[in-house]
């Protein structure tokens, strides 16, 4: 037996709780209909440019930018803060999460012109405590989720610092990771509760 | 150096190979530091976009790009596919659009006008009467082996048929299967796609690559210039899985714009390209006859297969039918179909993954249908493995069975209790692989200020490879991680093989101990005497150079390195696949073994538990070596329950081609998996065998085999979807 073996306890069987999480159910069956036009994914928002202010990572930022421009496409392209990743331009990969005013968002499908005079941290933004936990956890391979994965890990355990492992596997669910490094992800989480370090 | 011994340490003896430690760039990868290809922002840079055919089968019968040109923002527009040419699958690139940002390079593309001539399409890979109609079919290849041969006299196909019926109906235990798996994409969360400059003749292109030292020659092909003028890097990398080899058409592409317009381009793939052109995996149908004897032995198999790689046909290579268990008489048949979708890549453990769900499946069905524990069965047959190894898997089985407690919870088929409509059940799986190591070559220089630094032209996928380096450099020179430099990812360091099927960790294990032992050989040359003692009688173990079993009549590593002066030890070591070496070797098992929960009401199933024993010779890094493991067992998962490529029969569209329709695993769906690496002394010995595909073959199979333990039926094609579940419950699968 090696080390970074866990053990997990399974309680009774409740549907709801069997269902809760299972990707399967809402599974790609539905999908049948779709016909083959929909190619360019580009959203027709209104053109111009607008001058926000962004409080990013505790820093004043007086920004141009066009109003169809994503806070992702600022944030990468006008302040090189490329932590936060495009993976999925509707947001269901979760790789491009950062907190708007403490709150987890999709950077990607947040319009920059609607964060104006909001605080937006990113994971340049975070200190150690997380990434460390994920580096002692081995929970990142490619490491191209990671980024959006120990911001959601953040906001998780910021609002629930007490969370149980059963709650974490519930409640992280958000983010993709296609190197497999979710057990290592649990396990991260499940040290940042015992460490106490989330109050 | 031909005198020096290349060897590995001993378990004793080692410091840090076989110690847990964090990867080298664990904390670059989550803080956001990490520059990936996608995340590097060069001075001036434009982003390209390009325009995928909304159809999978048509020509094209005109291309306006006026208005794409005339687009604001808009610098620059490459036409990628001519009039008249022929598209085959939807998402084929046709048109690349170069802008000052994103989102004007996204309005530049909806501005290119494209006509098309509509095309009938095919892309119903599982219905082989239907692909036979459509004349989309071709052989592709079988073999019959039996353990009486024909007559001189006799026609080979008719005895070949006559014999293996003859053993059929002489068993006293038969099965007739139908199993299957769809086709899934590899879906790298970083797409393909450059970062590229052009610059006075040079080319710089920071790649998102597999293959670092072999992939310049093909921008120096395209823009007419030698590879000595282009540097490819590749630092971090956001998934390959088999992918990544080359500089596809989409990255010259970005160089060619990049050399027209005077600027840095970046070009990356959208999701949806991504999904439709970058790659994916063939799918594999197969129909089944076994025989067996009274043990459960497979005694004769009758296969035929099919399905499709892409529009280039072929599928699942007949070589790896049946999988792993091989018995002494079969005979195997494939057929490939030419489909509407885009061309098949490497995925990880290329075939092996597919044979493994659609045979090992089957030997669990003939327990199933002898009403024998699967483990009896799958143990009886271990006389008959591809390999010869039938010690190895009896022994890993037996670990994975201990972990999973195998024994203790284990029923026959279809016998479990229900516990509100809910059923538990255990599979398992084997597999088989190579992992030989590559040619790499490590240059090595120590400076007499101690340091210590290696260039290598490999990368790190995720797999911990730039760790491995660091370990075997610390290891050899009785140093810490944090006095080595390791670099790699550019195609400027000397080269080093691509990294696929599982040869990475062989081959920089190989360059950089050699080169690590050549290093200090010399070393040693230059202190031994100040020590009173010959060159080979010295160590090299926490920060200091000694006399074996004399720790004071040492010299610390900083004080030995100090005499070098301004006269840098340099040296450079290389191997060569497939020479014979004491520190690498290929061939490995592996067992898993899955629990599952399925509710028969709703058709949904759970992961409880997943155990991956996995042998892998010497392990340099086991805490990178249990995330590979880890890693492929949640992919497996995904291709198991969640994973397929869905296609419109009428229009072939890839109708999930986006993240929120392709289903993969997230974090609630995995279960509580154990890894164990199998690592007795015998194996330890072997060397260092690379482990990033073996774990990635038997999820499907062992997950198969567990719902069918739980059920009492078999789900025959995965994903095994909800849906899918319960037509198998009603009959109807
Ligand atoms: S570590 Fe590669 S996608 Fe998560």
């Amino acid at each position: 037996m090696t080390e970074s073996k866990r053990k997990v306890t399974h309680g009774g069987f409740h549907r709801r709780a069997f269902l809760k999480g299972s990707g399967a159910v809402a599974a790609a069956t539905a999908l049948q209909t779709e016909v083959a036009s929909a190619v360019q994914q580009t959203t027709q928002v209104a053109k111009g440019r607008m001058t926000i202010d962004l409080e990013v990572n505790g820093k004043r930022q007086t920004l141009e930018v066009e109003t169809r421009d994503t806070l992702l496409d600022v944030l990468r392209y006008q302040l090189d803060l490329t932590g936060a990743k495009p993976v999925s331009l509707d947001g269901s990969s979760g790789a491009s999460t950062v907190l708007l005013d403490g709150k987890p968002i999709m950077a990607s499908t947040a319009l920059a012109v609607a964060c104006d005079g909001k605080r937006v941290t990113t994971v340049e933004g975070l200190d150690d405590t997380v990434p460390a936990a994920f580096v002692a956890a081995d929970a990142q391979q490619c490491g191209f989720c990671t980024p959006g994965f120990v911001v959601a890990v953040k906001a998780f355990l910021d609002k629930n610092p007490n969370a149980s492992e059963t709650a974490i596997r519930e409640g992280l669910n958000g983010n993709i990771c296609r190197c497999g490094t979710y057990s290592h992800v649990i396990q991260a989480a499940v040290s940042l509760v015992k460490g106490g370090s989330n109050g | 150096m031909a005198d020096t011994k290349y060897s590995w340490p001993t378990r004793e003896e080692a410091q840090i190979i076989g110690s847990r430690r964090n990867r080298l760039d664990g904390m670059e990868k989550s803080t956001g530091a990490a520059k990936y290809t996608y995340d590097v922002n060069l001075k001036d840079q434009l982003i390209a976009r390009a325009l995928g055919s909304p159809h999978a089968h048509c020509t094209i019968a005109s291309i306006d790009i006026k208005a794409a040109e005339q687009t604001p923002g808009v610098v620059h527009v490459e036409v990628l596919r001519k009039v008249g040419y022929e598209i085959k699958w939807q998402g084929d690139l046709i048109a690349v659009v170069a802008a000052e940002s994103e989102a004007a390079a996204a309005e530049g593309v909806t501005n290119v006008k494209i006509t098309y001539n509509e095309m009938d399409v095919f892309v119903q890979d599982a219905e082989l009467e239907l692909a036979r109609k459509a004349g989309r079919t071709a052989p592709a290849g079988g073999k019959s082996v039996t353990q009486v041969e024909p007559g001189d006299d006799d026609d080979e196909d008719e005895f070949v048929e006559a014999e293996i019926q003859r053993l059929y109906d002489a068993s006293p235990h038969k099965l007739e299967g139908y199993y299957g798996i769809d086709a899934i994409t590899h879906c790298c969360l970083e797409p393909h796609g450059s970062t590229v400059q052009w610059k006075d003749g040079k080319l710089l292109a920071y790649l998102s690559t597999q293959n670092v030292s072999g992939t310049d020659e093909a921008f120096a092909t395209d823009l007419d210039m030698t590879s000595d003028d282009v540097e490819v890097r590749c630092e971090y990398i956001g998934g390959g899985f088999g992918s990544k080899f080359a500089a596809d058409y989409w990255g010259v592409a970005a160089a060619r714009i990049s050399k027209e317009t005077g600027r840095p381009v970046k070009f990356m793939l959208s999701r949806d390209q991504e999904l439709k052109n970058a790659g994916n995996r063939p799918s594999g149908y197969l129909k089944v006859r076994i025989g067996a004897d009274n043990n459960g032995v497979v005694q004769v198999w009758d296969s035929q297969h099919w399905g499709t790689a892409g529009v280039r046909g072929g599928g699942i290579s007949q070589s790896v039918i049946p999988y792993v268990i091989q018995p002494p008489n079969y005979r195997r048949k494939a057929i490939g179909i030419k489909t509407n979708n885009g061309q098949a890549r490497a995925w990880r453990a290329p075939n092996h993954p597919q044979a493994c769900a659609m045979t090992q499946t089957a030997i669990d069905d003939l327990a199933r249908v002898m009403k024998k524990d699967a483990f009896d069965v799958f143990a009886a047959n271990l006389g008959n493995v591809a390999n010869g190894k039938g010690d190895v898997y009896l022994a890993e089985m037996k670990v994975a069975a201990e972990i999973i407690g195998w024994k203790d919870k284990y029923h026959l088929h279809g016998q479990g209790p229900s516990k509100g409509g809910v059923v538990e059940g255990m599979g398992l799986a084997l597999h088989m692989w190579g992992g030989t190591a590559n040619s790499s070559t490590c240059r090595l220089v120590i400076r007499s200020d101690g340091s210590v630094e290696s260039s290598c032209g490999t990368q790190d996928l995720g797999t911990g490879t730039r760790t491995v380096c660091a370990m075997v450099l610390a290891e050899t020179f009785g140093l810490d991680l944090d006095d080595v430099t390791v670099n790699i990812g550019s195609s400027k360091y000397p080269m080093s093989g691509a990294s696929g099927g599982s040869t990475t960790v062989g081959a920089v294990s190989e360059s950089h101990r050699r080169a690590a032992q050549d290093a200090l050989q010399i070393l040693f040359e230059k202190v031994a005497g100040q020590l009173s003692a010959k060159p080979e009688e010295l160590v090299a173990v926490n920060g200091a150079i000694h006399v074996a079993g004399d720790k004071k009549r040492m010299i610390s590593w900083k004080a030995a390195c100090s005499r070098l002066g301004v006269q840098s030890i340099e040296v450079s070591a290389s191997h060569k696949r497939g020479d014979a070496s004491p520190l690498s070797n290929s061939g490995v098992c592996g067992v898993q073994m899955a629990e599952v929960a399925v509710d028969t009401e709703t058709g949904v199933v759970k992961i409880k538990k997943f155990v991956a024993v996995q042998d892998q010779g010497l392990v340099i890094s086991p805490k990178t070596c249990e995330s590979q493991i880890y890693g492929a067992v949640i992919m497996g998962i995904a291709a198991a329950l969640y994973e397929q490529r869905i296609s419109d029969p009428a229009t072939g569209a890839f109708v999930n081609a986006e993240l929120s329709d392709y289903k993969l695993a997230r974090l609630g769906d995995v279960g509580e998996i154990i890894v164990e690496l199998y690592e007795p002394e015998s194996e330890r010995q072997r060397g260092v065998i690379g482990n990033g595909e073996p774990p990635a073959i038997s999820p499907v199979a062992a997950v198969s085999n567990a719902i069918c333990n739980a059920l009492g039926v078999r789900v025959p094609v995965a994903p095994y979807t909800p849906q899918r579940v319960l037509e198998a419950l009603q009959g109807r699968a």
